[in-house]
């Protein structure tokens, strides 16, 4: 499937910590959006796309898009794990017939809509009843035991975790449509900002969004004809690695090589485009230490050198690898990492508010520490 | 909101698990065809073909492998506990079997009572466990060097 299918359409609802449409409101608008950026009509839709934790079906968007017939449907699980996947499975059904014009999108009101921690709704994960009644609650804990297991292992410190927020609030300081567009984080805001779970602080986590985002997907042949210059899919890949834990990954041999090890590996084997390749990536970033995890994931560095990598301004504009352009989750909008797909292919167009310079090729991964996906757009 | 949602459930597949904590063990599943241990608890050994894993009692000494602070916002009752710690404790008999726990200074001490600053990755601990409701017992841990 490699450049078989290009996205060539993107849409986004304005994003805010509270939105008063509902989610499918939401949905339906930046699905829209994305099919009059792609200049295709909605009733031309035959595939749909999204999120296990989307809770809009199909159905509902079928009907209020006026989509055509839907011959191909596909969800993919683990919240922020399934970005470049719902795009991923697109791709593959165009390349094999199933669709002929995909849309992928997620909305989401994590603003307004409470937080999925404090529910007690629900089948807790098999995992849960090792980790919760010890006090062991959020993501932000789950993920502040890695953290100080990777900074005990390697040296890191929270100057790196530093630098990873410094760097993607100064991307969302040039773009409007990021949440934290006019507020600035300097090192000394970062380092006297309030603990969540230590060693994570208050900047290490990503914001709190309402807001929906879309994309459309076509084949290379159809994507010719389209208004905008397309962003072909080059690779894509998924990884739920062996003896994983989805967030509480501590039960296998090497828990600070996450999924993003196995999805790599399977990517770059389908991808003519290595890491040395990649001017500019959008990572996940739901929390600080899931970049430094990615860039060794993602053959960036080597392992443990993740921390290291983020020095000398590295992951910022003219830096040896900018990321996350629009502000990413820590800075433009949290909606489950769709908006790192729709910014990868803003700088494969060439209209990112942060244009890299020849950014011909970008990486947009999925989250670090669940079953994960990443892709590899190509101009 | 009900706290039992933070309470292990009592009943099930990981019921040996919680049966052992009830009487001051801690059991871990082992593999039948290769003696290696299982955690977290499942219904088949990944690594045997053949039969399903037993349950062995193992030392409950073991090495913190990382630990984290966590400050509000949280849920009754942690959010009164806060800042309290969560230890990981990788086991003496496999560093791969990891238990999330809280580190205590005594025998059903509060699970904020022990300096953050003063926990360490890789101080040896030993198990102990709280009775928190009837029917069950949560395995904390104690620095081994002040047990006796």
């Amino acid at each position: 499937m490699k450049d078989a299918a290009a996205i060539v359409g993107i849409g986004e609802t304005p994003f805010a910590k509270k939105l008063d449409s509902s989610e499918k409101t939401l949905a339906v608008r930046a699905i829209l959006a994305a099919l009059d950026d792609a200049g295709i009509d909605p009733s031309e839709v035959d595939g749909l796309s999204s999120y296990t934790m989307e809770t809009t079906d199909e159905v509902e968007i079928a009907k209020n898009i006026g989509a055509g017939d839907i011959t191909f449907f596909s969800q993919v699980g683990y919240g922020g794990g399934a970005g470049p996947a719902a795009v991923g499975h697109l791709a593959m059904a165009v390349a094999t017939g199933q669709c002929r014009v995909g849309v992928a999108w997620r909305a989401r009101k994590r603003g307004s809509g409470g937080r999925p921690w404090a529910s007690d709704v629900g089948q807790p994960s098999a995992a849960a009843q090792w980790t919760r009644p010890f006090g062991l609650i959020r993501p932000v804990d789950e993920i502040a035991m890695l953290t100080r297991r990777y900074m005990q292992e390697f040296g890191a410190t929270r100057e790196h975790l530093c630098n990873v927020a410094v760097a993607i609030r100064a991307m969302a300081n040039r773009n409007p449509n990021a949440l934290m567009y006019e507020r600035t984080l300097s090192r000394e805001e970062y380092m006297s900002s309030r603990w969540i779970s230590e060693p994570l602080c208050l900047f290490d986590n990503c914001l709190e969004t309402d807001g929906a985002l879309a994309c459309v997907v076509v084949s290379a042949e159809r994507a010719r004809d389209c208004p905008h210059p397309p962003a072909m899919i080059h690779a894509f890949a998924q990884g739920l690695p062996q003896q994983h834990h989805t967030m509480v990954n501590y039960w296998c041999d090497d828990p600070l090589r996450g999924p993003s090890w196995a999805c790599a590996a399977r990517l770059y084997e389908r991808s003519d485009i290595g890491p040395g390749d990649i001017r500019v990536a959008q990572i996940y970033d739901a929390f600080t230490p899931l970049v430094p995890l990615s860039l060794e994931g993602y053959g960036f560095c080597g392992r443990g050198e993740g921390a290291a990598f983020t020095e000398g301004g590295a992951l910022e504009l003219g830096g040896r690898l900018p990321i996350n352009t629009s502000g990413g989750g820590l800075s433009e909008a949290y909606v489950h990492g769709f908006n790192l797909i729709n910014e990868g292919v803003r700088q494969i167009r060439g209209s990112s508010v942060n244009p890299v310079p020849d950014a011909d090729a970008c990486l947009v991964t999925a989250g670090e520490g669940v079953p994960t996906s990443a892709m590899i757009l190509r101009r | 909101m009900s706290e039992s949602h933070l309470l292990p459930p009592v009943s099930g597949e990981t019921e040996p698990f919680w049966e052992g904590a009830r009487r001051g063990e801690l059991r871990v599943q082992r593999c039948r065809d290769t003696g290696r241990l299982i955690f977290p608890p499942r219904a088949r050994s990944p690594w045997g073909r053949h039969r399903p894993p037993d349950w062995t009692a193992v030392s409950g000494r073991g090495r913190i492998w990382s630990f984290a602070v966590p400050h509000p916002p949280l849920l009754p009752p942690f959010s009164d506990l806060a800042p309290y710690n969560v230890v990981i404790v990788a086991l003496e008999e496999d560093e791969t079997i990891r238990l999330i726990g809280n580190l205590v200074a005594r025998e059903n001490g509060a699970i904020n009572e022990v300096p953050p600053d003063s926990i360490e990755i890789g101080a040896a601990v030993r198990v102990v466990f709280e009775s928190t409701r009837d029917e069950i017992a949560l395995p904390r841990w104690m620095l081994a060097e002040s047990l006796p």
